[in-house]
């Protein structure tokens, strides 16, 4: 009873157990190399004054990013004000209201949008806010059109997390006679809160980093924005304007920026598996 | 007797019952989802103060007979009734009446326990009464108490109210599900084959439990179980195909059936 190609197949299981673990390599691989690169380059322009100080004229060294690390802490605020509540109700209406065949509709249209490229969205926000001067290039743009972005993407996790929730809890404070609406604020939101939260960080997370839709919008600032009519500078934005400028200071602080943003994003996803370890548990 | 003794702790009053009186009166009920006629033309009297057990093989409407009791089957979306339920005279199915008001009246027991994992021991016990607008913590405190004894839960977790429910063991959890349906003061009790999940000695506590609270409640209880039906109902309805098959004391539905398809299935011939 010998198996006639146990070799065969032992190689073939090794082989492919390589295969499937390069790839997995090569998934960590380019986070680690974007990491490294960022560090080498622009560790050394991580300096007090980076993140205390305007940017100096093009040409003199010295100076930071202040407004524009203030900037994108300024647009995710108002994107999160647009988009969470309209997301998340957005996700309650698909979740525990809705018809079978609206929510196919709205969901479609939601993954749609979760698709357009960014730039687009800036260009529709530029045409309903700027060139009409409504306000024109403004932070109240950037924001918007941010905000806009992360509405698709807050419904569809947060219609997902809802789902998660056992339908027993549903009936049970259904036969209670508590009232629908209580039982998905207190008894289904409550239970999915983690979840909610985890959504609406990683979209603040994923909008972050958007440039395209601001270059049109919140346009940039070389000083800082003294309301929110004003155009204001972003992280992506200046990283962009110094990028292709022409100084190597400038490159050394564009290097720094993308290092900040991606420590901001590393923190948020950190901090939403911290957020998300212990489901269901909680401390008496 | 246990009317007036009740109405010494319990704050809402409930209208002494006379022995024998009818808690629920069904007539003719049909439930239908979508094309699919699931109870067919029922009609039965509910003893009030009484367990009312409903067996029957699976598929043959016993939760859909149940869940109509306190029209929580409403939630299917396609679900459609005709007939007529009566709670104490009251036609919970008339124009205007919401289904939940109704369903504060005719509480409710699940197969899984399902207790709110986001909340403590005592929140669970009375959410129902906080979710409905009760803000007096002295109130909520004594009825947290009240709940748990009648659950026969107290002295089991009197010391860690404040724990989280779901820290309680399987059995716990399921009498404290019945103690949070207690809490809210229903007239009927609807208990879904609520300890099917639980281990022996689980389901021995939560039948005392149920021999002890028909002293004062109403109690329908569907379940799967055989010798549990005959050890602690006083009514017991079998149901087959979405029929009505027979419905009487419970010692004659396990000696003497009427009916060939009882006796078949008591005896365990099918089913």
């Amino acid at each position: 009873m010998t198996a006639p190609n146990h070799n065969w197949r032992k190689f073939k299981n090794a082989l492919m157990q390589a295969v499937t673990f390069t790839c997995a390599i090569l998934v960590v691989a380019p986070l680690v190399l974007v990491f490294y690169h960022l560090v080498k380059e622009g560790f050394s322009s991580m300096n007090w004054a980076f993140f205390t100080q305007l940017p100096k004229p093009a040409g003199v060294t010295g100076g930071g990013m202040a407004n524009a690390i203030v900037g994108t802490f300024i647009l995710l605020g108002q994107a999160a004000l647009l988009g969470v509540p309209i997301g998340v109700l957005g996700g309650v209406f698909l979740s525990e209201y809705g018809s079978s065949r609206l929510n196919w509709w709205v969901r479609f249209a939601a993954d749609v949008l979760n698709g357009v490229p960014s730039i687009t969205w800036g260009i529709v926000v530029c045409g309903l806010l700027v060139v009409p001067h409504l306000p024109g290039f403004s932070a109240l743009a950037g924001g918007v059109v941010l905000g806009m972005m992360m509405i698709p993407l807050v419904m569809r996790t947060t219609e997902e997390v809802l789902q998660l929730v056992p339908n027993g809890y549903r009936e049970a404070a259904f036969a209670l006679g508590i009232a629908k609406w209580r039982t998905i604020v207190q008894i289904v939101m409550r239970t999915a809160l983690k979840g909610i939260v985890t959504g609406v960080l990683l979209a603040l997370a994923r909008v972050a980093g958007e440039t395209a839709p601001l270059l049109f919008t919140a346009l940039g600032n070389q000083y800082w924005a003294h309301s929110l009519t004003d155009p204001i500078s972003a992280l992506p934005l200046q990283i962009f304007i110094y990028a292709i400028g022409p100084y190597d200071d400038q490159h050394r602080q564009a290097w720094a920026g993308a290092l900040v943003l991606l420590l901001l994003v590393l923190f948020v996803n950190a901090g939403v598996r911290v957020l998300t370890r212990d489901r269901f548990q909680r401390k008496a | 007797m246990a009317a007036i003794a009740n109405n010494m702790v319990v704050t809402a009053p409930t209208p002494p019952i006379a022995v024998n009186a009818t808690a629920l009166t069904v007539r003719n009920l049909s439930v239908f989802f979508g094309d699919n006629h699931v109870l067919k033309s029922v009609s039965l009297d509910i003893a009030a103060r009484a367990v009312t057990a409903i067996i029957g093989p699976s598929g043959c409407g016993k939760s859909t007979f149940l869940r109509a009791l306190n029209r929580m089957h409403e939630l299917v979306p396609e679900a459609r009734m005709t007939g007529e339920i009566r709670l104490f005279g009251d036609d919970i199915y008339a124009a205007g009446i919401e289904p939940v008001i109704v369903r504060r009246r005719v509480g409710m027991v699940f197969q899984k326990s399902n207790p709110f994992p986001t909340m403590s021991i005592s929140d669970n016990v009375t959410v129902g009464l906080r979710l409905n607008g009760l803000r007096d913590r002295k109130l909520l405190v004594e009825r947290t108490e009240q709940s748990l004894r009648m659950a026969a839960l107290w002295d089991e977790v009197k010391d860690r109210l404040n724990a989280p429910a779901i820290s309680l063991s399987g059995g716990q959890q399921q009498r404290l599900c019945i103690a949070r349906a207690l809490a809210v003061q229903p007239e009927v009790l609807l208990m879904d084959e609520p300890a099917s999940a639980l281990d022996p000695l689980a389901t021995s506590k939560i039948e005392d439990l149920i021999l002890e609270l028909k002293k004062d409640y109403t109690i329908v209880i569907v379940t799967h179980n055989m010798q549990q039906a005959a050890r602690m109902s006083d009514f017991t309805a079998f149901f087959y195909l979405g029929d009505l098959v027979e419905f009487d004391v419970t010692r004659k539905i396990f000696t003497s059936p009427a009916k060939k398809q009882t006796e078949d299935y008591v005896t365990g011939r099918f089913g």
